[in-house]
C-alpha cells in the first residue's frame, strides 16, 4: 500500500477521532437529543409507506454501521455482508414461521448466530489482507443465495419461494398503526446498538482497532493480539448486520435467496462510503443512501436509473469526499472558525 | 419541511375531495378512479438479473398509450405507472407499499415474477387491492379462497402440465412415460401437474423420473438413466441451458421418444439452437398466443393491427419478440376488464368483473384459446395448442386442448 493509502489512512483517522471522542461535548449531547426527539416526531409527520421507508433506512443503518466496524475501523474490506444480513434475515423467518417464536426474541438469535458465522469466518480470513479479503467475502456474498435454495435445507428455508412472515402488531392495546410500531421498535433497538458501538469504540478496544488498521505491525509490537481481535471484528460486524437482517426482514415481511444478493452488500458498501467511512452517526446517513438514493435515481430517468445513479454517486464522492458526515462536520468547523475570526 | 409537505398534501386531499366529491353520484370510484382517470400500477424488473422482462412493461405502457388515444376506457384515461423493483423481492414490497398508498393506483397489474410477487402476496390481499394477471406461471396465484385478490393470466405450469397429460390420455394411452425434472418448485409445479392430468393412469404410465440440481454441471447421467427404462415417451422439464443438454443427448444416445418440452425453454435462439436444430426436430410444446415470425399469421387481422402498434408506439421495439406480443395480449385483457366494470370503478367490482370472463376473445391468442374465469377459477388461459418444431421453427399441430378437470 502506498502513499495514497496512508494519506485515506490519516483521514480517516481523523474523522474517526472526531467521530468517537471519548468524552461527548455539550453541542454532541444537544445533536444526539435533537435527533432521537427528530426520530421519535418522524412518524407522526408521516404517512404509513414513508414510516415503512424510515424503518428500512434505520435498518440499512444498523447493517452500514456493522461494516463500518469492521471497514471504517478496523480496515478490514467484505463484499459479503449480505450473507451475514441473509442469515440473519433467515434466523428471524425460521423461528417465527415453524417455531412461533415472537419477533423480539429472533433479534439475539440472530445476532448470537451471526456472532459465530462472522467469527468463524474471520479466523481463516486473518490470513488475508486488502483485496484478497475482499475476494473471500464476495465468494460468501454470491454463495449464499444458492446454499438458501439448497435442496435439503428446503424444510426451513422455503426454497426458491422464501417465508412469508406476519407482522407484529403494536402490543399493550397500543392505538398505532403496525408501521409505526415497527418504526419505534426498530429505532430503539438502533440506539442500543449505536450506544454499544459507541462505547466499544471509544476506549480501549477501539483503539486497538484503530491502531490494527494504521499499523499491525506496530500495534503486535505494543502487545496487541491482532488476531483475536480482527477476528472479533469480523464477528461484532457480523451481529450488527445480523440483526439488521432480521429487523429487515420483520419490517418486508418476507424472505427469499433473491433477496439477498451480492448487490446488497455492495449497497452497504456504497452506504459506508457515502454516509461517512469510520463514523458511528454517518451509518444513518449510509441507511438513507440506501432506501432513498435509487428511488431519486429512477425519479430522474426510469429508462436510464442506473446511469443516474451512478452519477449521483460520483456527485457525491466529488463533492463529499469524505461522505456525509465528514461534509457536515467539515462545514460546521468552518463556520465556527470563521465565527471566531470575526 | 415536512410540515409544508403535509401541508401540501392535505391541501391537495382536500381539492381531490371538493372536485370528486359531488362526481360520486354518476359513479362508484375506490382510490384511484375517478370520471376522468384510472390509475394502474405495475412493477418490473427493468434493471438487475431478469431486465430482458423489461420489455413487456414497456410494450403495456405503449398499449395503453395507443387506448388513450382512442378516448380511453368509458371516457376515463389510464395513467399507467410503471415501477422497477430489480427482480429484488423487497423492493418489489417498497414499491407496491408506494403504488397503493402513496399513488394510490386503483390496482396493481402484471407485476413479474414468482418471487417477487410472492413478497407482496399477502400485503395485496390484506389491503384489498387487485392483483391482477401476475407475469408468472407457478401454480399458486389461482387460490380464490386464500387470496381473493390475485389472480395469474397466462397458463399455469401444472395446468401446462396437463395439457400433455391430456394429450397422451386421448392418443397414446399405452405410453410409457420418462420425466425429467428440475428439482424446485417450478419443476414440481410441472411434475405435479402431469401426475395429476394423468390421474389413475399415472402409476402404471410414468415408469421413470430423474431430477436434477440447478447447480449440477450437466443432465446426462439421468438421460441415459431414463433412456435405459425403456420409456417411449419423453417429459423434459428443464430450464433453458439443461434443455438444450436434454436435447442433444437424447438425439446422441439414438433415443427417438416423443418428446415433450415445457414452454419455459422453447426459444429458438436460446435452446434450440445451442442444441442443434437438426436434433430438436419433432419436439413438442404448448402455444397460447400467436408467434410474430411464423408466416401462417401474416394476414391475420389481430396481427396486422399488433404490426400497426409496434409501428406506430413501439418504433425501436423488437418484432420477434414474444414479450411484444404478451404485453399486448395482456394489456388488452386488462383493458376488457376495465370496460366491462363500466362506472363501478371500486376494486371489489374490478375482481368481480375479472373473474367473470367468460369465452372472452383477446386479440393474439390462438383461435380458440379464450379467456375463461369464475368466482372459483382464477386460472384466465388454460387452454393451448401443441406446436411441432420442424427444423426452423414451431409448427401448431392440431387442435387448441384444454387440460381435464
Amino acid at each position: 500500500m502506498g502513499v495514497q493509502s496512508q494519506s485515506t489512512n490519516s483521514r480517516l483517522r481523523d474523522l474517526a477521532a472526531l467521530a468517537s471522542g471519548a468524552k461527548l461535548s455539550r453541542l454532541q449531547w444537544s445533536g444526539i437529543v435533537a435527533a432521537v426527539v427528530f426520530g421519535l416526531l418522524l412518524p407522526l409527520l408521516v404517512s404509513d409507506y414513508r414510516t415503512f421507508q424510515f424503518t428500512l433506512v434505520l435498518v440499512y443503518g444498523i447493517a452500514v454501521l456493522g461494516l463500518n466496524i469492521l471497514t471504517g475501523f478496523n480496515g478490514q474490506f467484505s463484499l459479503g455482508h449480505s450473507a451475514f444480513y441473509a442469515i440473519g434475515a433467515y434466523t428471524a423467518a425460521i423461528m417465527m414461521d415453524q417455531w412461533e417464536f415472537a419477533y423480539y426474541w429472533t433479534l439475539p438469535a440472530a445476532g448470537v448466530i451471526c456472532l459465530v458465522a462472522g467469527f468463524l469466518f474471520g479466523l481463516p480470513a486473518l490470513r488475508l489482507e486488502g483485496l484478497y479479503l475482499a475476494l473471500a467475502t464476495f465468494a460468501l456474498s454470491i454463495a449464499t443465495p444458492q446454499f438458501l435454495k439448497y435442496d435439503h435445507l428446503e424444510k426451513w428455508t422455503g426454497g426458491v419461494q422464501g417465508v412469508t412472515i406476519i407482522k407484529p402488531d403494536a402490543p399493550f392495546g397500543l392505538q398505532i398503526s403496525q408501521d409505526n410500531w415497527l418504526y419505534y421498535f426498530t429505532f430503539v433497538v438502533m440506539l442500543l446498538l449505536f450506544f454499544c458501538a459507541w462505547n466499544l469504540l471509544r476506549g480501549r478496544t477501539g483503539r486497538a482497532l484503530k491502531a490494527i488498521r494504521d499499523n499491525p505491525i506496530a500495534a503486535r509490537a505494543m502487545g496487541i493480539n491482532t488476531a483475536l481481535y480482527k477476528s472479533l471484528t469480523f464477528g461484532v460486524s457480523a451481529l450488527y448486520t445480523g440483526v439488521a437482517g432480521a429487523l429487515g426482514a420483520i419490517a418486508i415481511q418476507f424472505v427469499a435467496p433473491d433477496s439477498f444478493t451480492f448487490f446488497l452488500s455492495v449497497a452497504i458498501l456504497v452506504g459506508m462510503v457515502i454516509g461517512g467511512i469510520g463514523s458511528i452517526p454517518g451509518s444513518i446517513f449510509g441507511g438513507i443512501v440506501i432506501v432513498f438514493i435509487p428511488n431519486l435515481a429512477e425519479k430522474i430517468s426510469q429508462a436510464a436509473a442506473w446511469a443516474a445513479y451512478g452519477t449521483l454517486l460520483i456527485l457525491f464522492m466529488y463533492f463529499m469526499p469524505l461522505g456525509i458526515w465528514g461534509f457536515i462536520r467539515m462545514g460546521y468547523a468552518r463556520l465556527t472558525r470563521r465565527r471566531k475570526a470575526t | 419541511m415536512l410540515n409544508r409537505r403535509n401541508f401540501v398534501v392535505s391541501a391537495a386531499a382536500m381539492a381531490i375531495a371538493l372536485a370528486y366529491g359531488p362526481a360520486s353520484a354518476a359513479g362508484k370510484y375506490d382510490p384511484g378512479a375517478s370520471d376522468t382517470e384510472i390509475k394502474i400500477g405495475n412493477i418490473n424488473p427493468y434493471s438487475g438479473p431478469a431486465s430482458a422482462y423489461g420489455t413487456i412493461g414497456k410494450a403495456i405502457a405503449a398499449y395503453f398509450k395507443m387506448v388513450n388515444d382512442k378516448g380511453g376506457i368509458n371516457g376515463r384515461k389510464i395513467n399507467f405507472i410503471s415501477v422497477d423493483d430489480s427482480y429484488s423481492p423487497p423492493k418489489t414490497v417498497e414499491q407496491a407499499r408506494k403504488l397503493v398508498e402513496q399513488e394510490k393506483v386503483l390496482l396493481i397489474f402484471q407485476s413479474l415474477g414468482t418471487p417477487t410477487n410472492s413478497a407482496i402476496h399477502k400485503y395485496m390481499n390484506a389491503k384489498k387491492v387487485p392483483h391482477l394477471f401476475v407475469a408468472t406461471g407457478a401454480g399458486k396465484w389461482g387460490q380464490p379462497k386464500k387470496y381473493p385478490w390475485t389472480m395469474g393470466w397466462q397458463p399455469a405450469y401444472p395446468g401446462e402440465a396437463k395439457i400433455y397429460a391430456s394429450y397422451l390420455l386421448d392418443n397414446k394411452p399405452d405410453a410409457k412415460v420418462a420425466i425429467l425434472y428440475q428439482n424446485d418448485d417450478y419443476g414440481k409445479d410441472y411434475l405435479n401437474g402431469f401426475l395429476e392430468g394423468l390421474g389413475a393412469k399415472a402409476k402404471s404410465m410414468v415408469i421413470a423420473k430423474e431430477p436434477y440440481e440447478v447447480a449440477d454441471p450437466t443432465v446426462d447421467p439421468q438421460i441415459i438413466k431414463l433412456k435405459a427404462s425403456g420409456a417411449d415417451t419423453f417429459f423434459n422439464i428443464t430450464t433453458p441451458k439443461f434443455a438444450a443438454q436434454a436435447i442433444r443427448k437424447v438425439h446422441d444416445l439414438g433415443w427417438q421418444p416423443l418428446h415433450f418440452l415445457n414452454n419455459v425453454s422453447t426459444s429458438v435462439g436460446g435452446v434450440l439452437k445451442p442444441a442443434g436444430l437438426d436434433k430438436s426436430v419433432g419436439l413438442i410444446t404448448t402455444q397460447y398466443t400467436k408467434d410474430a415470425t411464423d408466416p401462417q399469421w401474416t394476414n391475420d387481422a389481430d396481427m396486422k393491427a399488433w404490426h400497426a402498434w409496434m409501428d406506430k408506439y413501439l418504433p425501436d421495439g423488437d418484432k420477434s419478440s414474444s414479450f411484444n406480443v404478451y404485453g399486448y395480449a395482456v394489456a388488452a385483457t386488462m383493458e376488457e376488464v376495465l370496460k366491462k366494470a363500466g362506472d363501478n370503478l371500486t376494486r371489489a367490482n374490478i375482481m368481480k368483473q375479472a373473474a367473470s370472463l367468460k369465452n372472452v376473445k383477446v386479440p393474439l391468442l390462438i383461435p380458440g384459446v379464450t379467456v375463461d374465469t369464475g368466482p372459483n377459477d382464477f386460472y384466465p388461459i388454460e387452454c393451448a395448442r401443441l406446436a411441432k418444431f420442424d427444423g426452423a421453427k414451431w409448427v401448431g399441430v392440431g387442435d387448441v386442448i384444454c387440460p381435464k378437470k
